[in-house]
């Protein structure tokens, strides 16, 4: 293993500023476009625009897509559990939220 | 380096079915995978456990292993047999928990490594990274500089990969949440005939802190205060993540008041908010002028039921 020395780099936030392309995502998620497209179809996920061409995904959807893709791969879900899965998850999220802020210090 | 006991990390026995195999692997699955378990250990059980049914769910590699297992026991010292060179090139499923770097040494050496130009491609892209980088809730406020040592695989010139360990130094900016992404352009894997090298992205975690809790942009504190501080107001210095500030509770205060403190949430635009919350601390009398001052208060809140809410 070779070292090479260290660089510096100003990261850029990836947020709702920031779009995606659907082969954009495809590429970031290292994925297959049909995968993503069943997202969409069950509401996972929300692109802008009318057509898989003319889709735009928002930069906050990116963990969101790659979240849903580990769960199917590693669950061994198909698109519809996935997204009943991270709609429990969603409210999971929200009690505990709502819990953290009722709870007595 | 240490053998593995694949059967173990399942639970199941050497004679294991497939279907037996598949069964343990999807529920331990379900228990431990880190997007949905809350145990504290999830993500390392999980790694063990999805590396175990790489292993085993796939005849080729099953049968790869128990015979270079074979006399071997977990945690023993294993060295792999000379002369492979990286191990053997598998078909099958490539995709493993997270990104294949993941793998032990051990599933490595057995296995080798998932990496390199996917075949046939003259020229491409290098693939895109992801890591995951834990920061305080302070370095969010305030922005961070962090070093990474990533390592990524680099053709060897004879069509195999090797790995290059890289440090990184990240200027992370002032306003990032949990669970937003950071894109490093070109720092993923190099590209391969020419081609542009892909993007690294850091996903961002904030460290749990003892006092603060984060939703979204907005924060909170739980600050306790004394009986007289609420009853009859403060000027109180109370830490936020970004320093101390001055705080002003006001008269008549109970247990329970929010006080908002605009602005003073996680910086962005908007910034977030941060949310005081009040408690009331009340000192155990412990000499008779503190426990005569509690029974003047008794007298004076002659009315008062600390009980009302239990029994109606």
């Amino acid at each position: 293993m070779a070292h090479t020395p260290s660089t510096v780099i100003d990261a850029v936030v990836v947020d709702e500023t920031q779009h995606f392309t659907l082969m954009q995502l495809v590429r970031v998620c290292s994925t297959e476009p049909g995968q993503l497209v069943a997202l969409v179809d069950e509401g996972v996920l929300s692109p802008q625009g009318d057509a898989p061409e003319r889709w735009r995904f928002s930069g906050s959807e990116l963990a969101r897509a790659r979240k849903a893709l580990r769960l199917s791969r590693d669950l061994e879900l198909g698109p519809a559990g996935t997204a009943l899965v991270l709609q429990l998850l969603d409210e999971i999220d929200a009690l505990r939220r709502q819990l953290d802020r009722l709870s007595p210090p | 380096m240490e053998f593995k006991d694949y059967y173990a990390a399942l639970g199941v026995e050497r004679a294991a079915t497939p279907d037996e195999i598949k069964r343990a692997y999807r529920k331990l699955a379900r228990k431990y995978h880190p997007d949905v378990s809350k145990e504290p250990d999830a993500e390392a059980r999980f790694k063990d456990v999805a590396e175990a049914y790489e292993a085993l769910h796939d005849p080729e590699k099953r049968a790869a292993y128990d015979e270079l297992g074979r006399g071997h026991r977990s945690g023993e010292r294993f060295d792999p047999p000379p002369g492979r060179n990286g191990g053997f090139e598998f078909s099958g499923r490539d995709a493993g928990p997270g990104d294949p770097a993941d793998y032990s040494e051990f599933f490595e050496s057995l296995f080798g490594r998932h990496h390199g130009a996917p075949r046939g491609a003259a020229r491409g892209s290098g693939s895109d990274h992801h890591a995951k980088v834990v920061i305080e809730l302070a370095d969010a406020y305030r922005g961070a500089r962090r070093v990474l040592s990533l390592r990524s695989p680099v053709p060897d010139g004879q069509g195999g990969v090797d790995f290059r360990e890289r440090q990184l130094e990240v200027n992370i900016p002032a306003g990032v949440r949990a669970g937003q992404q950071l894109r490093l352009a070109g720092q993923g894997a190099p590209g391969f005939g020419g081609g542009p090298a892909g993007d690294l992205y850091l996903e961002i975690e904030i460290a749990p802190h003892p006092n603060f809790s984060v939703d979204g942009r907005d924060v909170r504190l739980d600050l306790p205060v004394a009986p007289w501080e609420a009853a009859l107001g403060a000027n109180l210095a109370v830490p936020t993540p970004d320093g101390r500030i001055e705080l002003t509770v006001p008269p008549g205060s109970a247990a329970g008041r929010r006080l908002r403190l605009k602005g003073k949430g996680l910086p962005g635009t908007p910034p977030g908010d941060l949310y005081v919350v009040l408690s009331v601390r009340a000192p155990t009398a412990t000499t008779d002028a503190q426990r005569e001052a509690y029974a003047a208060l008794g007298r004076a809140f002659a009315g008062f039921d600390a009980r009302s809410e239990l029994e109606r």
